[in-house]
């Protein structure tokens, strides 16, 4: 099957600005802006059926919806902040096909009556940031963004905005902080972003990949988006696979393929043809799956894995093998987010740092069995308690690591447990 | 000189894409101003950008600290930044990162007595599927190096020492 977001694989030079319009690139956006109304544009999406790519999977045309009327000005921010370990996907698309990307954000601004957006990326997508901003000028120079666009009354700005590493930046509230030259810190809701957002204005916030279905989706219609994947999940999604598979890296696949099909087919299977052990989905953010045949025989659509006691979120697929202890997974993962936690909300500031410490305590073969239910009990004390998803994150593969894998956490015979 | 005087354009250009009222949004791109021109951020760069936003230095300093790729200290002219999260791990970029630092003769976080560069464990790069690898902060910008190998890391770290600094 051809790509729908990695069409670069297929189309070389895509991300050169002729080569796009070639292939039918900005056809979509100039039929939005000449021949529909915003309102219809938003319903298109939403018969679509496409849901958010950052994780959460929310439907994007709902998403838009809940933009009030008659506040002005309005925003949208595309989320180029990927920093999830095990996520590589935008990088991918706004290396080999930025034009389809910004296309999307176009297309998305215009369907809430945005003149304006925002690409915020991760600080260390540096050099990528100043390939959007050229293509941002490319765009403008073309005609393509600007004032008056296509003999309407229609304008659009977009600029690139990028961050300073911080994980945190990718929660929406936290990147509308970063925009405004604040700490990247969430914010309590309500208010939420659809009524207060950047610059306490009605604001939009998705993900690159969502961004990038909208061209095709808007050219093709929306029968043809949900002729793939599932009835809960259409169109097609990019799955980060990396962990000890032969060939990591990213697949553009319909949802509901299994994740036998994507580790097996996709990704060669596993290193030295080791046993498969565990499966993140989504991340370090992810419950570790137990890699049993019911496990590998699911579906990779959101309700599928939910079965499992698990989240798609933004399909990043880390595989584990029977060489790799989960105690030292999810030290890893701990480390991850006890050094990530933005410090506003105490369960997760003080719950990461003594997951740290207790974690570091079993790895080093000191701990007892206390040290392991404490941990446990610490993870889920955390849990429903913290101001963003991030500090749920956190605990979500202590949990369920020492849950699913208790022999990973067996006291050895000197009191300390075996890593 | 401030950042003003010496960079008009890049600074009007940075100023314009944020509403006047929140000029305030300009304080990242600005540090990052200073940051090219002194290879980290000065205390008279603070004061500077906290002048030109109407903040105060105190926040302009929380915005240094909070983010990780701001540096208030100067380190090697480059900074090697190793991933070691999960998937990077997986794929041997713990003892790439020790062997490594055993070939400079440093531990992680200290600077080759040459002072050209300073080896760092930082978290996910998003390059999850070309472990091991690293970025390559200079004043300049950012460049990832993927799929590498300790021989590879050291020929490129003679290459930098030869080249008198320019990356690439």
């Amino acid at each position: 099957m051809e790509h729908i977001l990695l069409r670069h694989r297929e189309i070389p030079d895509l991300k050169k600005l002729d080569v796009y319009r070639k292939n039918g690139g900005f056809q979509a956006f100039q039929k939005a802006v000449t021949q529909m109304r915003p309102a219809e544009v938003t319903e298109l999406v939403k018969a679509s059926g496409l849901r958010g790519r950052g994780g959460a999977g929310f439907p994007t045309g709902v998403k838009w919806s809940f933009i009030p009327e008659g506040i002005y000005p309005r925003y949208v921010v595309a989320n180029a902040d990927e920093s999830e370990p095990g996520t590589f996907k935008d990088r991918e698309i706004l290396e080999g096909n930025p034009y389809q990307f910004l296309e999307g954000v176009a297309i998305a601004c215009y369907a809430v009556e945005a003149h304006v957006g925002y690409v915020y990326l991760r600080g260390e997508f540096w050099r990528l940031a100043q390939e959007i901003e050229a293509c941002i000028t490319e765009l403008e120079q073309a005609g393509l963004l600007g004032q008056a666009l296509f003999g309407t009354d229609y304008s659009l700005r977009i600029h690139a905005h990028v961050g300073a590493g911080a994980y945190i930046c990718g929660e929406e509230s936290a990147l509308l902080e970063s925009i405004e030259g604040k700490l990247g810190q969430p914010r309590i809701r309500p208010p939420f972003p659809a009524t207060s957002g950047l610059f306490g204005k009605p604001t939009v916030i998705n993900n690159v990949e969502t961004l990038t279905n909208l061209p095709l989706i808007l050219e093709k219609g929306a029968d043809w988006y949900r002729s793939m994947g599932t009835a809960d999940s259409p169109g097609v999604k990019i799955f980060s696979l990396s962990g000890r598979v032969k060939k990591p890296g990213n697949y553009e696949l319909p949802f509901g393929l299994t994740f036998r099909q994507l580790i097996f087919e996709s990704g060669g299977g596993i290193l030295d043809d080791r046993p498969v052990k565990a499966i993140m989905a989504a991340g370090a953010s992810s419950s570790l799956i137990v890699a049993d045949d019911k496990a590998l025989d699911t579906k990779l659509d959101y309700a599928s894995v939910r079965t499992l006691g698990a989240d798609l979120g933004s399909a990043s697929v880390i595989v584990i093998d029977d060489t790799v202890s989960i105690s030292w997974v999810i030290s890893k993962t701990i480390h991850f987010f006890k050094h990530e936690s933005c410090g506003k909300c105490t369960p997760c500031r003080e719950g990461t740092y003594w997951m740290m410490h207790l974690i570091d305590r079993i790895e080093q073969g000191e701990a007892t069995r206390e040290n392991v239910e404490l941990l446990h009990t610490v993870a889920k004390q955390m849990q429903n308690k913290c101001l963003c998803a991030l500090g749920e994150f956190a605990t979500m593969a202590p949990v369920t690591g020492i849950e699913r894998f208790p022999v990973d956490f067996k006291a050895s015979p000197a009191g300390g447990l075996h890593a | 000189m401030s950042l003003a005087d010496k960079y008009p354009q890049e600074v009007k250009k940075i100023l314009a894409k944020y509403p006047p009222e929140y000029k305030r949004s300009a304080v990242m791109p600005l540090l990052y101003l200073a940051q090219r021109q002194d290879g980290y951020i000065t205390k008279a760069s603070v004061q500077d950008i906290a002048g030109m936003l109407d903040m105060t230095t105190t926040d302009v300093v929380s915005i240094v600290g909070f983010y990780t790729l701001f540096h208030d200290q100067r380190a090697g002219k480059y900074r090697m930044q190793v991933c070691t999260d999960l998937p990077c791990a997986m794929r041997g970029a713990d003892r790439f990162l020790e062997e490594l630092c055993s070939h400079l003769g440093i531990k992680v976080g200290e600077t080759t007595s040459d002072g050209l560069v300073t080896v760092e464990a930082v978290m996910c790069l998003a390059g999850c599927d070309r472990a091991p690898m690293f970025q390559l902060q200079t004043a300049e910008g950012l460049e990832y190096h993927e799929n590498m190998s300790v021989d590879k890391t050291l020929e490129l770290i003679a290459a930098l020492k030869n080249s008198g600094g320019e990356v690439k």
